[in-house]
């Protein structure tokens, strides 16, 4: 077998099914009206909102994650580790539930109203709007960015301590000469990522922006093709939305986007500046802050999951419809993603290991990653224009959820997967190759023990992921076609709260069942010793 | 002549980052060769390209009489002991021998004889349910040691398999891989940095320096001879 066959034909796949959506919308743009859009003064307004909220959210979760990832640094409280793991779920706890949990907190009867009345200052709106998007993307990224943070700086090596110690470096000094040098190799990358994921965030302005004033690119294609069936406004909006990603993908890709996912081990060094009472002050408000935003909302959630409402929810057919469908569209889609990921990965661990050309093994990973630059509405939106004329779309709904949360998630196999891969060769590739260890009885004997644990982490977190996404889903919905994030969304938008409680929490022990079954099940309950 | 060869690397030629190496050297069969030299001087690349792990430019490498310089590694007769990773971790001692007659792991009784046997050779006797991490370091290179007994390929390729046992341990290795050598007729190239392990073991040795073989001969006339300067500034000021 050739070394490209496997990547080859994985990304001819992809290619596929882009390069068909893109051509779908390129062939589509003559005839539409693209020009009186693009001038359009409401395309511009809303271009506009989106880079500004982007950036906001992006400044806000820095400014916010560098004083937690300190804290972090020179704390040993109770509970750290637990919150540790809690900052760590924020990538893959399903969007749409967090957005419950945030407006249970911060919504007209959440619990800072309720704190508000009662002492006397009444209720207020605050939530909807640029206010709420901030919050949502807040809560997702600031975690995010603080455990990269935090890794950065557990990797200064113990001797620097000692140095700072024995030098008598005071707490500023440390944060100018140790932790800044440290975050900053690591922040560009992070911060980069989080402006594209806030550029390209759905479900947070969908529900959290509050209407016309505060629409991003994509909940506008979303809103044209949905409510206003205009397919002209929807492939110009999807365009402009094309090129910007495009240069924002490209611009990240440029900066060193920290490699690592791993949960941190939570070592913390002899380091001579926990004594300082500011300090002290400073690092618990970090961490009092960073409890109220990430940790209420959750708690919210869990709280609210029993009320009155919960038996009637419980035992509509309408319910268990949907956690059927969300289920097969999760190991669909992730079954997919790891498929395409590993043969990927195949090749460029050949390219890397035994051509000898880790240049050219890590610009085949990225093409995997490059799916990125299309978000997923572009895509759907080409794929909607390349199969109206040929079939019933809204009838295909649930084959084109999976295609594109496959897709999605694909850079996230690649990441998950390639580390514990190209490592294995490192170990291995020598030792098969001169013993004749090839195929079928490398694969059963060498890949399969070594592999399983983190192939089963890469399928759990493309099937968690995918369970969660409230995306084109939400486009392709119908009364026949439903999954519990859209069911979810439907409550709230109805201001079902009671109901929508519900849905919450059983998306919520869904994701987690799933997620440990796949990880356990495929992965094997006994971690193997390893020399 | 070359019927008494074992192994003639001719012109083999490999360039990495920017360094040509271009290596030539034989070794008679049955003796035992040390590559002597400072790291970054090509010592492992020269067994890498033996073994067949690395593709050269340029050059052929000759085995029992044969050009293997197209084989794949599997198919050369050489079977090779790195510094570390030469087992599996999740596979039992055992385990990990038996590989070497079958890549399949599919053995019969008398296959499980000769792994039990062969790692009774080298010491570990009854040991064939310990996995590497129960085994220390120089029980591991023993393991593997095993393993190329039951391969039975006629050239042994040492990569410093033993540089990082401790002084005492390391030359009981040594002392088994020359028995082993004498019982079974094999012929090994072993790389070192160390002059002392060469006067140990081997007959011959080649020193290497920037990729090019500076200067080779019997171990003992090459280490004490005013050879080039580099072999000189290798050694140090003091006498072995």
């Amino acid at each position: 077998m050739p070394w490209w066959l496997p990547a080859g034909i994985a990304l001819a796949l992809v290619a596929a099914v882009v390069g068909g959506a893109l051509t779908a919308l390129g062939l589509a743009a003559p005839g539409l009206d693209l020009a009186g859009n693009l001038g359009d003064a409401y395309l511009w307004r809303v271009v506009r909102f989106t880079l500004f909220q982007a950036t906001l959210s992006t400044l806000l979760s820095v400014a916010l994650a560098i004083p937690v990832a300190r804290a972090l640094a020179r704390r040993r409280f109770p509970g750290r580790g637990l919150l540790l793991r809690l900052f760590s779920l924020s990538l893959v706890i399903p969007t749409i539930v967090a957005i419950f949990g945030i407006a249970a907190v911060h919504g007209r009867t959440g619990w800072v109203n309720d704190l508000s009345e009662l002492l006397g200052l009444g209720r207020t709106h605050y939530l909807y709007g640029l206010t709420g998007i901030l919050i949502g993307h807040v809560f997702f990224n600031m975690p995010f960015i603080a455990r990269i943070l935090l890794q950065a700086v557990e990797a200064v090596p113990p001797e620097t301590w000692r140095v700072a110690s024995q030098y008598g470096l005071r707490s500023r000094d440390i944060f100018r000469l140790i932790e800044w040098p440290a975050m900053r190799t690591v922040l560009p990358g992070a911060a980069g990522l989080v402006f594209m994921l806030c550029f390209t965030s759905f479900a947070v302005v969908l529900t959290l922006g509050g209407g016309p004033k505060a629409t991003t690119l994509e909940v506008a294609v979303y809103q044209a093709l949905r409510f206003d069936f205009d397919l002209g406004r929807a492939v110009a909006l999807a365009l402009v939305q094309l090129g910007l990603c495009g240069a924002i993908v490209l611009a990240v890709l440029q900066l060193a986007v920290p490699g690592s996912m791993t949960l941190t081990e939570g070592r913390i060094y002899e380091r001579p500046d926990r004594g300082g009472r500011l300090g002290r002050s400073i690092d618990t408000l970090a961490i009092v802050v960073a409890l109220a935003l990430v940790v209420l909302p959750l708690a919210a959630v869990a709280v609210a999951g029993f009320n009155p409402k919960t038996f009637e929810v419980l035992i509509d057919p309408r319910l268990w419809r949907a956690v059927g469908q969300s289920l097969v569209i999760a190991l669909s889609a992730g079954v997919i993603a790891l498929l395409l990921g590993g043969a990927v990965l195949v090749s460029s661990r050949i390219l890397r290991h035994r051509l000898g050309r880790p240049g050219a093994a890590g610009r085949l990973e990225l093409c995997a990653s490059l799916i990125l630059v299309v978000p997923p509405f572009v895509l759907a939106t080409g794929l909607f224009v390349l199969l109206r004329p040929v079939a019933d779309v809204f009838a295909l709904g649930m084959p084109l959820v999976i295609l594109v949360n496959a897709l999605m998630a694909l850079p996230f196999v690649v990441r998950f997967l390639g580390g514990p891969m190209m490592e294995e060769a490192q170990r291995h590739d020598r030792l098969c190759q001169s013993l004749g260890i090839g195929g079928w009885n490398r694969l059963r004997l060498v890949e399969w023990p070594n592999l399983r644990r983190p192939a089963a982490l890469a399928l759990a977190v493309a099937a968690t992921l995918s369970l969660g996404d409230l995306g084109v889903v939400a486009l392709f919905g119908s009364q026949d076609f439903a999954t519990l994030p859209l069911l979810l969304y439907q409550a709230m938008g109805g201001f079902r709260m009671g109901e929508a409680a519900v849905v919450a929490a059983v998306l919520s022990l869904l994701c987690l069942a799933l997620f440990l079954t796949i990880e356990w099940g495929l992965g094997g309950l006994k971690r193997r010793a390893h020399v | 002549m070359s019927e008494k060869l074992m192994l003639q690397v001719e012109g083999l030629t490999f360039r990495y980052e920017d360094m040509e190496m271009v290596f030539d050297l034989t070794v008679e069969q049955g003796a035992c060769l040390a590559v002597l030299g400072p790291s970054g001087a090509g010592k492992s690349t020269l067994l890498s390209l033996i073994a067949g792990f690395d593709k050269p430019l340029a050059g052929r490498v000759v085995i029992g009489g044969a050009d293997v310089t197209e084989w794949k590694p599997a198919e050369r007769p050489v079977t090779s002991l790195f510094q570390e990773h030469n087992l599996f971790a999740h596979l039992n001692a055992g385990e990990n021998v038996g590989l070497g007659l079958d890549p399949g792991l599919r053995l019969d009784s008398a296959h499980w004889a000769a792994v039990a046997e062969a790692l009774a050779r080298v010491g570990l006797e009854g040991l064939e349910k310990r996995r590497p991490a129960q085994l220390s370091g120089g029980q591991r290179q023993r393991v593997a040691l095993a393993r190329s007994l039951v391969r039975k390929r006629p050239l042994l390729l040492l990569d410093e398999p033993f540089s990082a046992l401790d002084p005492g341990l390391r030359l009981e290795m040594l002392d088994l891989v020359r028995q082993l050598q004498r019982e079974r007729g094999l012929t090994v190239v072993l790389v070192s940095h160390n002059p002392h392990d060469a006067l140990r073991v081997a007959g011959q040795s080649a020193f290497l320096h920037a990729g090019r073989v500076l200067a080779a001969g019997p171990t003992r006339a090459l280490l004490e001879a005013a050879g080039p300067p580099e072999l000189r500034a290798f050694l140090g000021p003091d006498p072995l």
